[in-house]
């Protein structure tokens, strides 16, 4: 490694060889930066699978366009919208296809184990709604009753979600009523729920008695192919008369359902200042020991300061053990986030993955704050007089 | 010994502190070093004998009077020509200040590359050549903890050596060696004054050495009594 680096530089690795020298403090700093990863890798792994667990529903539906009542930030919350104005939108030449979607959380009690299912209630007879693939069972929804079940969903034994089949239902009472699965899609655990359900919109009513069914959550409507749908949109906008209606393009809805759940939510905001406090503590821990290690060498510097080394050269040695600290310290740092990370996705069926995305960007910003404790840690150089030598 | 001086002091005066506790160091310094000269430096302890070095060794801003190091004046110099010139000297400390991480060859090379432009494998041999001169040859690869006192200041006079200064400035270089490592030290300044030209101003309350020396200068309370 030493001729490697020897190589790369151009010089002698005075950092490398500082650091290697004393292996049980090199073996702590290593593990104080891999602590930071760590801290970071979680951070990131509970925030990106909070947006992943807040897009995974819309990726069940086909639309180009929502209409959702003000209020309402999120798929799953705020007010109703009438009926009525899905009939309107119906009126624009470029509006195809309408169709009103029902939101609401059905919880099934399984004796101490209590499933709460986002619960989705749609028209089973407008399948163009419903993404390709999801599934293939959605006229079985017409039968009263019947649902779909969320075969992902945390709590529900897998061997249990994979025997549902029309052949073979899952009968189970929720809210006192008696419901079939017959068939499953692949969901997963989110932050507002355990997993996904889908029955049709006349289930639905019966499960919520109190909802109508002329005010659904939202109204999905599907366009023309090769329509302008930013354009679609603001012609809406001027046809409906309820100036207080949210009407946006499905995308920006779901990436305005994004936006809210990060930085409005107080779960975003947590896991926002997680990754921050991760990289503080990360900033900390390598600028100690870059300072630490500055301090036990300053005899050492300041001798080669007399010799006739300039600043650039400290600031080399100080920049190479800063990512020397970086880049070694990210290798356990990723292998122990990546674990941590699995475990927990396993344990609570969120969406905890190590993307590659999450590891270039730690490992850059490692690189980067190793960095920027390095030039901090120069300032002590000052300390080293060749003076005081004699 | 070459006629042409190396150094050239005149009426230096040197303070240290500020307002009312500024004290002179420094009285009306003339001195002048010739090339390949070899100059004791002696005085009791706080007679201002480290001071004149760190000056002459651009260690310290020249305040009043002149400093002509190797054709460069001092006084007014800035931060980055001290430097420049610093790597056209060879330090040697008492406390030999070798780097603890890096082999005895590793901190030699550290002397032949301070200037930069010397390829690695170039300064590799230069510091195997350096270490042989001061018999260390089956050293090379020692890290400092495992070398006697006198093979680390060797080491350090390898170092001071092998960029080939004009100008070392050795502080009580002999100060923790015995008898014999002691004069091999000094042997081998003279013998590389005489070979290359070197000019050494060393320092010292060594009498074991003062016939080696060409000169004896003696300082005391900041001025030259015997020698200039």
């Amino acid at each position: 490694m030493t001729r490697l680096l020897q190589r790369l530089f151009g010089r002698l690795p005075i950092g490398w060889l500082q650091l290697t020298h004393k292996r049980g403090r090199f073996a702590a700093a290593l593990a104080g930066v891999a602590f930071a990863n760590v801290l970071v890798f979680v951070q990131l792994g509970l925030m990106n699978s909070m947006g992943a667990a807040t897009l995974k529903p819309y990726e069940f539906f086909e639309a180009d366009v929502m209409i959702s009542a003000s209020d309402a930030n999120a798929l799953a919350e705020g007010g109703n919208v009438a009926r009525q104005w899905m009939l309107q939108a119906l009126a624009d030449p470029d509006v195809v296809e309408g169709m009103g979607l029902f939101v609401g959380t059905v919880a099934w009690d399984r004796g101490g184990n209590r499933i709460a299912f986002t619960t989705f209630g749609i028209d089973p007879a407008r399948p163009a709604f419903t993404a390709l693939g999801l599934t293939d069972d959605l006229d079985l929804l017409q039968v009263q009753g019947v649902v779909i079940l969320d075969r992902l969903a945390r709590g529900l034994p897998a061997d249990e979600a994979a025997a549902i089949r029309p052949q073979t239902p899952l009968r189970f009472e929720a809210v006192g009523r008696t419901l079939t699965a017959m068939g499953t899609f692949a969901g997963g655990g989110g932050f507002g729920g355990d997993g996904f359900m889908l029955a049709s919109d006349q289930t639905f009513l019966a499960l919520f008695p109190s909802r109508s069914s002329t005010a659904p959550n939202h109204i999905l409507l599907r366009l023309r192919p090769g329509s302008d749908v930013a354009l679609t949109v603001a012609r809406l906008r001027g046809v409906i008369s309820d100036q207080s209606l949210r009407i946006r393009s499905y995308a920006d809805a779901a990436q305005e359902d994004l936006r809210y759940q990060q930085t409005q939510r107080p779960t975003g905001v947590i896991f926002g200042f997680g990754v921050l406090i991760g990289v503080l503590v990360g900033l900390v821990i390598v600028y100690q020991v870059l300072s630490a290690d500055v301090a036990d060498h300053l005899r050492e510097y300041a001798t080669f300061k007399a010799m006739g080394y300039g600043p650039r050269f400290f600031l080399g040695i100080v920049l190479e053990e800063a990512l020397v600290l970086g880049i070694f310290g990210f290798v356990p740092g990723v292998l122990i986030g990546t674990g941590i990370l699995t475990l927990m996705g396993a344990v609570t069926t969120l969406p905890l993955i190590m993307t590659p995305g999450m590891a270039v960007t730690v490992f850059l910003g490692t690189v980067v704050f190793s960095t920027l404790s390095g030039v901090i840690a120069t300032r002590r150089l000052a300390a080293a007089d060749p003076a005081d030598l004699f | 010994m070459r006629d042409d001086p190396v150094v050239e002091v005149r009426g230096l005066n040197h303070w240290f502190g500020t307002g009312d506790a500024r004290k002179q160091a420094m009285f009306d310094i003339n001195l002048t070093l010739l090339r390949g000269s070899f100059t004791v430096l002696m005085g009791p302890s706080g007679s201002g004998k480290t001071t004149l070095l760190t000056l002459i060794g651009c260690l310290r801003s020249v305040q009043e009077g002149s400093v002509q190091l190797l054709g460069h004046e001092l006084h007014g110099a800035g931060t980055e020509e001290l430097t420049r010139l610093r790597q056209r000297l060879g330090f040697i400390f008492q406390a030999h200040n070798l780097h603890e991480s890096l082999t005895a060859r590793q901190n030699v090379i550290m002397g032949a590359q301070v200037g930069g432009g010397v390829p690695d494998d170039v300064a590799g041999q230069a510091g195997a050549r350096a270490l042989g001169l001061v018999g260390l040859s089956d050293r090379i690869d020692y890290l400092p903890a495992t070398l006697s006192g006198g093979q680390k200041q060797r080491v350090a006079v390898a170092r001071a050596l092998v960029g080939n200064p004009a100008l070392v400035l050795a502080d009580e270089p002999t100060a923790a060696l015995d008898k014999d490592s002691a004069a091999d030290v000094v042997d081998l300044l003279k013998r590389m004054g005489t070979a290359r030209g070197t000019t050494t101003l060393l320092v010292t309350h060594d009498n074991r050495i003062l016939d080696r020396a060409d000169r004896i200068l003696t300082l005391e309370d900041g001025r030259i009594v015997s020698g200039a």
